[in-house]
Protein backbone atom coordinates (compact mmCIF):
# COMPACT_ATOMS: atom_id res chain seq x y z
CA UNK A 1 0.00 0.00 0.00
CA UNK A 2 2.53 2.70 -1.19
CA UNK A 3 0.47 4.84 -4.27
CA UNK A 4 -2.68 5.62 -5.00
CA UNK A 5 -4.00 3.27 -7.85
CA UNK A 6 -5.30 6.15 -9.44
CA UNK A 7 -6.91 10.01 -9.00
CA UNK A 8 -9.44 9.91 -11.75
CA UNK A 9 -11.95 10.30 -9.90
CA UNK A 10 -10.87 11.43 -6.82
CA UNK A 11 -10.91 15.21 -5.28
CA UNK A 12 -7.47 16.64 -3.01
CA UNK A 13 -8.34 17.94 -0.17
CA UNK A 14 -6.34 20.70 1.43
CA UNK A 15 -7.01 22.07 5.08
CA UNK A 16 -4.86 25.31 5.74
CA UNK A 17 -4.78 26.92 9.61
CA UNK A 18 -8.10 25.03 10.53
CA UNK A 19 -8.56 25.92 14.47
CA UNK A 20 -11.76 25.24 16.32
CA UNK A 21 -12.73 26.19 19.82
CA UNK A 22 -15.77 24.49 21.92
CA UNK A 23 -16.06 27.60 24.98
CA UNK A 24 -12.68 27.72 26.39
CA UNK A 25 -11.10 24.27 25.20
CA UNK A 26 -9.34 24.68 21.59
CA UNK A 27 -10.13 21.44 19.93
CA UNK A 28 -8.43 22.06 16.83
CA UNK A 29 -4.79 24.05 16.78
CA UNK A 30 -4.08 25.19 13.51
CA UNK A 31 -4.35 22.14 11.35
CA UNK A 32 -2.17 21.94 8.13
CA UNK A 33 -3.07 18.99 5.63
CA UNK A 34 -2.93 17.58 2.15
CA UNK A 35 -5.08 14.66 1.23
CA UNK A 36 -4.14 13.82 -2.17
CA UNK A 37 -6.81 13.00 -4.86
CA UNK A 38 -6.90 8.99 -5.03
CA UNK A 39 -5.39 8.42 -1.84
CA UNK A 40 -6.46 6.54 1.61
CA UNK A 41 -5.22 8.98 4.23
CA UNK A 42 -5.69 8.03 7.52
CA UNK A 43 -5.89 10.33 10.49
CA UNK A 44 -5.13 8.37 13.40
CA UNK A 45 -5.19 9.57 17.24
CA UNK A 46 -6.22 8.89 20.56
CA UNK A 47 -9.82 9.54 21.70
CA UNK A 48 -10.60 13.57 22.78
CA UNK A 49 -7.79 14.37 19.73
CA UNK A 50 -9.73 16.38 17.59
CA UNK A 51 -9.91 14.10 14.43
CA UNK A 52 -14.01 13.54 14.21
CA UNK A 53 -14.36 17.46 14.52
CA UNK A 54 -11.77 17.87 11.66
CA UNK A 55 -13.69 15.12 9.72
CA UNK A 56 -17.04 17.13 10.57
CA UNK A 57 -15.45 20.80 9.65
CA UNK A 58 -14.10 18.52 6.20
CA UNK A 59 -17.59 17.87 5.30
CA UNK A 60 -18.89 20.82 6.54
CA UNK A 61 -20.88 20.00 9.40
CA UNK A 62 -18.87 22.45 11.01
CA UNK A 63 -17.51 25.94 10.55
CA UNK A 64 -13.61 26.59 11.60
CA UNK A 65 -13.65 29.78 13.56
CA UNK A 66 -9.89 30.37 11.31
CA UNK A 67 -8.06 28.87 8.74
CA UNK A 68 -10.15 26.77 5.63
CA UNK A 69 -10.45 23.49 4.08
CA UNK A 70 -10.38 23.37 0.03
CA UNK A 71 -11.64 20.73 -1.95
CA UNK A 72 -9.95 20.77 -5.47
CA UNK A 73 -8.68 24.42 -4.24
CA UNK A 74 -12.76 25.55 -3.59
CA UNK A 75 -13.60 26.20 0.27
CA UNK A 76 -16.07 23.90 1.28
CA UNK A 77 -17.77 26.90 2.37
CA UNK A 78 -18.29 28.52 -1.03
CA UNK A 79 -22.08 27.75 -1.98
CA UNK A 80 -22.62 25.08 -4.92
CA UNK A 81 -19.18 23.15 -3.33
CA UNK A 82 -21.15 20.39 -2.05
CA UNK A 83 -23.24 19.92 -4.91
CA UNK A 84 -20.34 20.42 -7.20
CA UNK A 85 -17.86 17.29 -5.47
CA UNK A 86 -19.95 14.64 -4.62
CA UNK A 87 -18.92 13.77 -0.58
CA UNK A 88 -19.65 11.32 1.02
CA UNK A 89 -19.50 10.55 5.18
CA UNK A 90 -19.87 7.35 7.21
CA UNK A 91 -20.28 7.76 10.81
CA UNK A 92 -19.08 6.23 13.64
CA UNK A 93 -22.54 4.82 14.48
CA UNK A 94 -23.60 4.09 10.64
CA UNK A 95 -26.14 6.77 11.59
CA UNK A 96 -29.11 5.15 9.51
CA UNK A 97 -32.44 5.88 9.73
CA UNK A 98 -34.33 3.41 12.34
CA UNK A 99 -37.11 4.31 10.60
CA UNK A 100 -36.53 3.28 6.86
CA UNK A 101 -35.31 -0.55 6.06
CA UNK A 102 -31.86 -0.74 4.50
CA UNK A 103 -33.27 -0.64 1.23
CA UNK A 104 -34.58 2.78 1.29
CA UNK A 105 -31.49 3.80 3.85
CA UNK A 106 -29.30 2.93 1.09
CA UNK A 107 -31.25 4.69 -2.38
CA UNK A 108 -32.43 8.21 -0.20
CA UNK A 109 -29.27 10.10 -1.63
CA UNK A 110 -31.24 9.24 -5.38
CA UNK A 111 -35.06 9.44 -4.13
CA UNK A 112 -35.20 12.40 -2.21
CA UNK A 113 -33.16 13.84 -5.44
CA UNK A 114 -34.94 12.42 -7.99
CA UNK A 115 -32.12 10.94 -9.69
CA UNK A 116 -33.37 8.21 -10.75
CA UNK A 117 -37.03 6.42 -11.08
CA UNK A 118 -38.07 4.21 -9.10
CA UNK A 119 -37.03 0.95 -10.82
CA UNK A 120 -33.43 2.20 -11.20
CA UNK A 121 -33.55 2.91 -7.58
CA UNK A 122 -34.34 -0.49 -6.63
CA UNK A 123 -31.79 -1.65 -9.20
CA UNK A 124 -28.73 0.28 -7.92
CA UNK A 125 -29.55 -0.57 -4.36
CA UNK A 126 -29.28 -3.89 -5.28
CA UNK A 127 -26.15 -3.56 -6.52
CA UNK A 128 -24.44 -1.06 -4.00
CA UNK A 129 -25.49 -3.50 -1.32
CA UNK A 130 -24.79 -6.83 -3.27
CA UNK A 131 -20.72 -4.80 -3.37
CA UNK A 132 -20.39 -4.31 0.54
CA UNK A 133 -21.40 -7.98 0.70
CA UNK A 134 -24.96 -7.35 2.16
CA UNK A 135 -27.32 -8.66 -0.94
CA UNK A 136 -30.60 -9.44 -0.13
CA UNK A 137 -31.22 -7.09 3.05
CA UNK A 138 -33.24 -4.47 1.43
CA UNK A 139 -36.40 -5.32 3.56
CA UNK A 140 -34.33 -5.57 6.68
CA UNK A 141 -34.42 -2.70 9.39
CA UNK A 142 -31.49 -1.30 10.89
CA UNK A 143 -32.10 -2.69 14.29
CA UNK A 144 -32.29 -6.32 12.66
CA UNK A 145 -28.56 -5.88 11.29
CA UNK A 146 -25.15 -6.53 13.09
CA UNK A 147 -23.18 -4.00 14.19
CA UNK A 148 -21.05 -4.54 11.11
CA UNK A 149 -23.57 -5.10 8.85
CA UNK A 150 -24.56 -2.18 9.58
CA UNK A 151 -21.56 -0.14 9.12
CA UNK A 152 -21.51 -2.11 5.98
CA UNK A 153 -24.83 -0.72 5.19
CA UNK A 154 -23.25 3.33 5.48
CA UNK A 155 -21.06 2.31 3.18
CA UNK A 156 -23.30 1.52 0.57
CA UNK A 157 -25.34 4.34 1.61
CA UNK A 158 -22.68 6.55 0.61
CA UNK A 159 -21.79 4.58 -2.63
CA UNK A 160 -24.90 5.41 -4.14
CA UNK A 161 -23.60 9.20 -4.71
CA UNK A 162 -20.73 7.88 -6.75
CA UNK A 163 -18.64 9.86 -4.43
CA UNK A 164 -15.42 11.41 -5.16
CA UNK A 165 -14.37 11.74 -1.46
CA UNK A 166 -15.49 9.86 1.33
CA UNK A 167 -14.68 10.40 4.54
CA UNK A 168 -14.81 7.18 7.08
CA UNK A 169 -15.17 7.71 10.89
CA UNK A 170 -14.02 5.35 13.41
CA UNK A 171 -14.96 2.39 10.72
CA UNK A 172 -13.86 -0.50 12.75
CA UNK A 173 -14.89 1.02 16.86
CA UNK A 174 -17.21 -1.14 18.32
CA UNK A 175 -16.32 -4.38 15.75
CA UNK A 176 -14.73 -7.50 16.39
CA UNK A 177 -11.20 -8.17 14.49
CA UNK A 178 -12.74 -10.04 11.65
CA UNK A 179 -15.22 -7.63 11.18
CA UNK A 180 -12.97 -4.77 11.32
CA UNK A 181 -10.50 -6.77 8.94
CA UNK A 182 -13.91 -6.74 6.37
CA UNK A 183 -14.26 -3.03 6.87
CA UNK A 184 -10.84 -2.40 5.98
CA UNK A 185 -10.59 -4.50 3.15
CA UNK A 186 -13.74 -2.69 1.57
CA UNK A 187 -12.41 0.64 2.45
CA UNK A 188 -9.21 -0.53 0.34
CA UNK A 189 -10.90 -2.54 -2.53
CA UNK A 190 -13.24 0.87 -3.74
CA UNK A 191 -10.45 3.18 -3.40
CA UNK A 192 -8.50 0.86 -6.11
CA UNK A 193 -11.67 0.08 -7.97
CA UNK A 194 -13.25 3.94 -8.41
CA UNK A 195 -10.25 5.54 -7.07
CA UNK A 196 -12.17 7.66 -4.62
CA UNK A 197 -10.28 9.93 -2.08
CA UNK A 198 -10.37 7.86 1.54
CA UNK A 199 -9.91 10.08 4.48
CA UNK A 200 -10.54 7.90 7.45
CA UNK A 201 -10.54 8.80 11.10
CA UNK A 202 -9.42 5.82 13.39
CA UNK A 203 -7.81 4.99 16.57
CA UNK A 204 -7.03 1.47 15.02
CA UNK A 205 -3.35 0.72 14.32
CA UNK A 206 -3.59 -2.38 12.67
CA UNK A 207 -6.49 -0.74 10.31
CA UNK A 208 -4.48 1.99 10.04
CA UNK A 209 -0.75 0.48 8.87
CA UNK A 210 -3.34 -2.07 6.88
CA UNK A 211 -5.07 0.01 4.68
CA UNK A 212 -3.27 3.66 4.40
CA UNK A 213 -0.86 5.20 1.81
CA UNK A 214 -0.24 8.36 4.51
CA UNK A 215 -1.09 8.80 7.46
CA UNK A 216 -1.24 11.59 9.85
CA UNK A 217 -1.18 11.73 13.91
CA UNK A 218 -3.38 14.09 15.48
CA UNK A 219 -2.42 14.79 19.60
CA UNK A 220 -4.52 17.27 21.78
CA UNK A 221 -5.90 18.96 18.20
CA UNK A 222 -2.45 19.42 16.69
CA UNK A 223 -0.91 17.72 13.76
CA UNK A 224 2.56 15.90 14.98
CA UNK A 225 3.34 13.89 12.21
CA UNK A 226 2.29 13.04 8.87
CA UNK A 227 3.91 10.04 6.16
CA UNK A 228 3.92 6.59 4.57
CA UNK A 229 2.75 4.45 6.99
CA UNK A 230 6.98 3.18 7.57
CA UNK A 231 7.48 6.61 8.19
CA UNK A 232 5.20 7.18 11.04
CA UNK A 233 6.18 3.96 12.41
CA UNK A 234 9.97 5.46 12.47
CA UNK A 235 8.94 8.19 13.96
CA UNK A 236 10.95 8.81 17.64
CA UNK A 237 7.90 11.14 18.75
CA UNK A 238 7.23 10.20 22.20
CA UNK A 239 3.28 10.58 21.92
CA UNK A 240 3.21 8.89 18.45
CA UNK A 241 5.63 5.93 19.84
CA UNK A 242 3.63 5.30 22.71
CA UNK A 243 0.73 5.57 21.16
CA UNK A 244 2.15 2.85 18.77
CA UNK A 245 3.29 0.99 20.86
CA UNK A 246 0.84 0.40 24.02
CA UNK A 247 0.36 -2.77 25.22
CA UNK A 248 -1.29 -4.23 28.25
CA UNK A 249 2.25 -6.53 28.48
CA UNK A 250 4.78 -3.61 28.05
CA UNK A 251 5.97 -1.43 30.67
CA UNK A 252 6.08 2.69 28.95
CA UNK A 253 9.71 2.74 29.81
CA UNK A 254 10.93 0.14 27.82
CA UNK A 255 9.50 2.04 24.53
CA UNK B 1 -35.85 31.99 25.77
CA UNK B 2 -35.86 34.95 23.01
CA UNK B 3 -32.79 33.09 21.01
CA UNK B 4 -35.24 29.90 20.91
CA UNK B 5 -38.17 32.39 20.11
CA UNK B 6 -35.50 34.19 17.38
CA UNK B 7 -34.75 30.33 15.94
CA UNK B 8 -37.94 29.45 16.42
CA UNK B 9 -39.41 32.70 13.99
CA UNK B 10 -36.11 31.27 11.43
CA UNK B 11 -37.71 28.04 11.33
CA UNK B 12 -41.16 29.32 10.22
CA UNK B 13 -39.78 31.46 7.62
CA UNK B 14 -37.11 28.56 6.33
CA UNK B 15 -40.16 26.30 6.46
CA UNK B 16 -42.87 28.93 4.50
CA UNK B 17 -39.90 29.31 1.87
CA UNK B 18 -39.87 25.62 1.70
CA UNK B 19 -43.58 25.67 0.68
CA UNK B 20 -42.95 25.42 -3.08
CA UNK B 21 -41.26 21.92 -2.97
CA UNK B 22 -44.24 20.36 -1.07
CA UNK B 23 -45.03 18.52 -4.20
CA UNK B 24 -42.03 16.58 -3.69
CA UNK B 25 -43.04 16.02 0.20
CA UNK B 26 -46.17 14.71 -1.19
CA UNK B 27 -45.95 10.81 -0.05
CA UNK B 28 -44.51 12.05 3.57
CA UNK B 29 -47.22 14.92 4.19
CA UNK B 30 -49.91 12.09 3.56
CA UNK B 31 -47.63 9.38 6.11
CA UNK B 32 -48.03 12.55 8.25
CA UNK B 33 -51.75 13.03 7.65
CA UNK B 34 -52.57 10.16 8.33
CA UNK B 35 -50.49 9.60 11.27
CA UNK B 36 -52.23 12.28 13.20
CA UNK B 37 -55.75 11.99 11.85
CA UNK B 38 -56.46 8.37 11.92
CA UNK B 39 -54.99 7.60 15.84
CA UNK B 40 -56.21 10.89 16.58
CA UNK B 41 -59.46 10.58 15.79
CA UNK B 42 -61.12 7.93 17.83
CA UNK B 43 -60.01 9.94 21.14
CA UNK B 44 -61.43 13.24 19.75
CA UNK B 45 -64.00 12.04 19.74
CA UNK B 46 -64.68 10.29 22.99
CA UNK B 47 -63.28 13.74 24.24
CA UNK B 48 -65.35 15.85 22.16
CA UNK B 49 -68.72 14.38 23.41
CA UNK B 50 -68.17 14.49 27.22
CA UNK B 51 -66.67 18.36 26.74
CA UNK B 52 -69.93 18.93 24.92
CA UNK B 53 -71.99 17.09 27.40
CA UNK B 54 -69.97 18.68 30.88
CA UNK B 55 -70.74 21.99 29.57
CA UNK B 56 -74.44 21.51 29.01
CA UNK B 57 -74.42 19.96 32.34
CA UNK B 58 -72.64 22.88 34.43
CA UNK B 59 -74.77 25.20 32.64
CA UNK B 60 -77.92 23.59 31.74
CA UNK B 61 -79.21 23.85 35.66
CA UNK B 62 -78.01 26.97 36.11
CA UNK B 63 -80.14 28.55 32.94
CA UNK B 64 -82.90 26.56 34.04
CA UNK B 65 -83.42 27.71 37.32
CA UNK B 66 -83.47 30.83 35.31
CA UNK B 67 -86.27 29.61 32.97
CA UNK B 68 -83.47 29.63 30.11
CA UNK B 69 -82.71 26.18 29.69
CA UNK B 70 -83.40 26.44 26.14
CA UNK B 71 -80.48 28.83 25.70
CA UNK B 72 -78.17 25.52 26.82
CA UNK B 73 -78.30 25.24 22.81
CA UNK B 74 -77.02 28.24 21.45
CA UNK B 75 -73.88 28.20 24.78
CA UNK B 76 -72.94 24.88 24.30
CA UNK B 77 -72.66 25.34 20.15
CA UNK B 78 -70.84 29.26 20.73
CA UNK B 79 -68.45 27.36 23.46
CA UNK B 80 -67.34 24.10 21.61
CA UNK B 81 -66.65 26.05 18.20
CA UNK B 82 -64.83 28.86 19.42
CA UNK B 83 -62.79 28.23 22.01
CA UNK B 84 -63.23 24.48 23.59
CA UNK B 85 -62.99 22.31 20.61
CA UNK B 86 -59.79 24.49 18.77
CA UNK B 87 -58.24 24.73 22.71
CA UNK B 88 -58.69 21.14 23.74
CA UNK B 89 -58.13 19.37 20.66
CA UNK B 90 -54.56 21.69 20.04
CA UNK B 91 -53.77 20.69 23.75
CA UNK B 92 -54.54 17.14 22.99
CA UNK B 93 -52.33 17.24 19.59
CA UNK B 94 -49.50 18.84 21.27
CA UNK B 95 -49.27 16.04 23.57
CA UNK B 96 -49.81 13.74 21.14
CA UNK B 97 -47.88 14.32 18.10
CA UNK B 98 -46.05 17.47 19.45
CA UNK B 99 -44.17 14.94 21.16
CA UNK B 100 -43.99 12.36 19.20
CA UNK B 101 -42.59 14.98 16.75
CA UNK B 102 -39.98 16.50 19.24
CA UNK B 103 -38.85 12.86 20.09
CA UNK B 104 -38.46 11.64 16.45
CA UNK B 105 -36.62 14.16 15.37
CA UNK B 106 -34.54 14.12 18.72
CA UNK B 107 -33.29 11.27 17.90
CA UNK B 108 -32.30 11.59 15.04
CA UNK B 109 -30.41 14.55 15.76
CA UNK B 110 -28.79 12.63 18.80
CA UNK B 111 -28.28 10.06 16.82
CA UNK B 112 -26.48 11.58 13.62
CA UNK B 113 -29.10 11.07 11.52
CA UNK B 114 -29.47 14.66 10.62
CA UNK B 115 -26.44 15.11 10.08
CA UNK B 116 -26.36 12.22 7.85
CA UNK B 117 -28.60 14.01 5.75
CA UNK B 118 -27.10 16.92 5.47
CA UNK B 119 -24.07 14.83 4.30
CA UNK B 120 -25.92 13.60 1.34
CA UNK B 121 -26.92 17.32 0.58
CA UNK B 122 -30.90 16.78 1.69
CA UNK B 123 -32.33 19.71 3.71
CA UNK B 124 -33.57 18.78 6.59
CA UNK B 125 -36.45 21.25 6.87
CA UNK B 126 -37.43 19.93 3.63
CA UNK B 127 -37.42 16.66 4.79
CA UNK B 128 -38.12 16.48 8.51
CA UNK B 129 -40.37 19.71 8.63
CA UNK B 130 -42.08 20.67 6.30
CA UNK B 131 -44.05 17.65 5.53
CA UNK B 132 -44.91 17.30 9.25
CA UNK B 133 -46.63 20.93 9.75
CA UNK B 134 -48.06 21.19 6.37
CA UNK B 135 -49.90 17.64 7.67
CA UNK B 136 -50.43 19.55 10.83
CA UNK B 137 -52.43 22.82 9.42
CA UNK B 138 -54.17 20.55 7.14
CA UNK B 139 -55.11 17.81 9.67
CA UNK B 140 -55.74 19.70 13.07
CA UNK B 141 -58.34 22.27 11.43
CA UNK B 142 -59.81 19.20 10.36
CA UNK B 143 -60.52 17.11 13.41
CA UNK B 144 -61.54 20.56 15.06
CA UNK B 145 -64.11 20.68 13.16
CA UNK B 146 -64.89 17.27 13.70
CA UNK B 147 -64.80 17.94 17.22
CA UNK B 148 -67.25 20.52 17.14
CA UNK B 149 -69.63 18.24 15.28
CA UNK B 150 -69.50 15.41 17.84
CA UNK B 151 -69.47 18.06 21.00
CA UNK B 152 -72.60 19.30 19.88
CA UNK B 153 -73.93 16.13 20.13
CA UNK B 154 -72.45 15.11 23.18
CA UNK B 155 -73.98 18.35 24.39
CA UNK B 156 -77.36 17.33 22.53
CA UNK B 157 -77.58 13.99 24.59
CA UNK B 158 -77.21 15.04 27.90
CA UNK B 159 -79.15 17.75 27.81
CA UNK B 160 -82.01 15.32 26.83
CA UNK B 161 -81.45 13.37 29.33
CA UNK B 162 -80.59 15.24 32.12
CA UNK B 163 -83.68 15.68 34.27
CA UNK B 164 -82.91 19.25 35.40
CA UNK B 165 -82.49 20.30 31.73
CA UNK B 166 -84.48 18.33 29.86
CA UNK B 167 -84.43 19.68 26.63
CA UNK B 168 -85.62 17.58 23.41
CA UNK B 169 -82.35 17.09 21.36
CA UNK B 170 -84.40 18.89 18.47
CA UNK B 171 -85.23 22.09 20.52
CA UNK B 172 -81.29 21.81 21.71
CA UNK B 173 -79.68 22.16 17.76
CA UNK B 174 -83.09 24.62 16.93
CA UNK B 175 -81.78 26.92 19.71
CA UNK B 176 -77.73 26.19 18.90
CA UNK B 177 -78.83 27.00 14.77
CA UNK B 178 -80.31 30.42 15.99
CA UNK B 179 -77.33 31.86 17.98
CA UNK B 180 -74.39 30.24 16.56
CA UNK B 181 -73.21 31.52 12.92
CA UNK B 182 -70.63 30.20 10.08
CA UNK B 183 -68.62 32.60 11.11
CA UNK B 184 -68.38 31.44 14.55
CA UNK B 185 -67.42 27.85 13.62
CA UNK B 186 -64.83 29.25 11.53
CA UNK B 187 -63.16 31.59 14.04
CA UNK B 188 -62.53 28.04 15.88
CA UNK B 189 -61.15 26.12 13.11
CA UNK B 190 -59.14 29.34 11.65
CA UNK B 191 -57.50 29.68 15.46
CA UNK B 192 -56.75 25.36 15.34
CA UNK B 193 -54.65 26.43 11.66
CA UNK B 194 -52.51 29.21 13.84
CA UNK B 195 -52.32 26.47 16.91
CA UNK B 196 -51.05 23.54 14.37
CA UNK B 197 -48.14 25.86 13.22
CA UNK B 198 -47.27 26.28 17.16
CA UNK B 199 -47.36 23.16 17.45
CA UNK B 200 -45.56 21.85 14.81
CA UNK B 201 -42.75 24.21 15.01
CA UNK B 202 -41.93 24.51 18.89
CA UNK B 203 -41.77 20.28 18.65
CA UNK B 204 -39.60 20.38 15.55
CA UNK B 205 -37.50 23.23 17.09
CA UNK B 206 -36.87 20.95 20.13
CA UNK B 207 -36.20 18.11 18.01
CA UNK B 208 -33.80 19.95 16.23
CA UNK B 209 -31.67 21.26 19.02
CA UNK B 210 -31.98 18.37 20.97
CA UNK B 211 -28.20 17.64 23.07
CA UNK B 212 -27.37 14.91 25.03
CA UNK B 213 -28.51 11.16 25.22
CA UNK B 214 -31.91 9.92 25.83
CA UNK B 215 -32.10 12.05 28.76
CA UNK B 216 -31.73 15.11 26.38
CA UNK B 217 -34.64 13.46 23.87
CA UNK B 218 -37.20 13.44 26.72
CA UNK B 219 -36.19 16.94 28.08
CA UNK B 220 -37.08 18.25 24.79
CA UNK B 221 -40.29 16.05 24.35
CA UNK B 222 -41.44 17.92 28.01
CA UNK B 223 -40.25 21.42 26.51
CA UNK B 224 -42.17 20.59 23.09
CA UNK B 225 -45.46 19.77 24.93
CA UNK B 226 -45.44 22.89 27.85
CA UNK B 227 -44.29 25.13 25.36
CA UNK B 228 -46.91 24.44 22.72
CA UNK B 229 -49.57 24.44 25.70
CA UNK B 230 -48.83 28.18 26.81
CA UNK B 231 -48.03 29.63 23.63
CA UNK B 232 -51.46 27.72 22.48
CA UNK B 233 -53.20 29.49 25.52
CA UNK B 234 -50.74 32.65 24.58
CA UNK B 235 -51.72 33.23 21.59
CA UNK B 236 -55.84 31.82 22.08
CA UNK B 237 -56.33 34.97 23.89
CA UNK B 238 -54.56 37.48 21.13
CA UNK B 239 -56.50 35.92 18.66
CA UNK B 240 -59.92 35.82 20.23
CA UNK B 241 -59.19 39.69 20.76
CA UNK B 242 -58.47 39.92 16.85
CA UNK B 243 -61.50 38.08 16.19
CA UNK B 244 -64.27 39.77 18.43
CA UNK B 245 -63.43 42.80 16.17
Amino acid sequence: MNAPPNAHQGVGVQMRGVRRSFGKQEVLKGIDLEVQAGEIFVLMGPSGSGKSVLLRHVIGLEVPDAGEILVNGESILTPGVMDKFRMAMVFQSGALFNSLTVGENVGLYLSEHQLKSPTEIARIVAEKLAVVGLKGTEEKFPSELSGGMKKRAAIARALVSEPQLILYDEPTSELDPISAVVIGEEIRTLNQRIGVTSLVVSHDRDLAFGIAHRIAVIHEGEILAVGSPDEVRRSHHPVIREFLHADFHREKTSL
Amino acid sequence: MFQNIGEMVLLLGRTLGALPFIWRQRAKVLEQFYEIGNASLLMICVLSFFLGGVIALQTGPLLAERGLHNAVGGLVGIAMAKEFAPIMMSILIAGRVGSAMAAEIGSMRVYQEIDALRTMNINPIHYLVLPRLVALACALPMLVTFSILVGWLGGAVVASVTGQIDIPIQSFFTNMKSVVEVKDVANGVFKSFCFAWIVGIVSCHQGLITRGGPRGIGRSVTKAVVNSIVLIVMFDYVLTRILLH
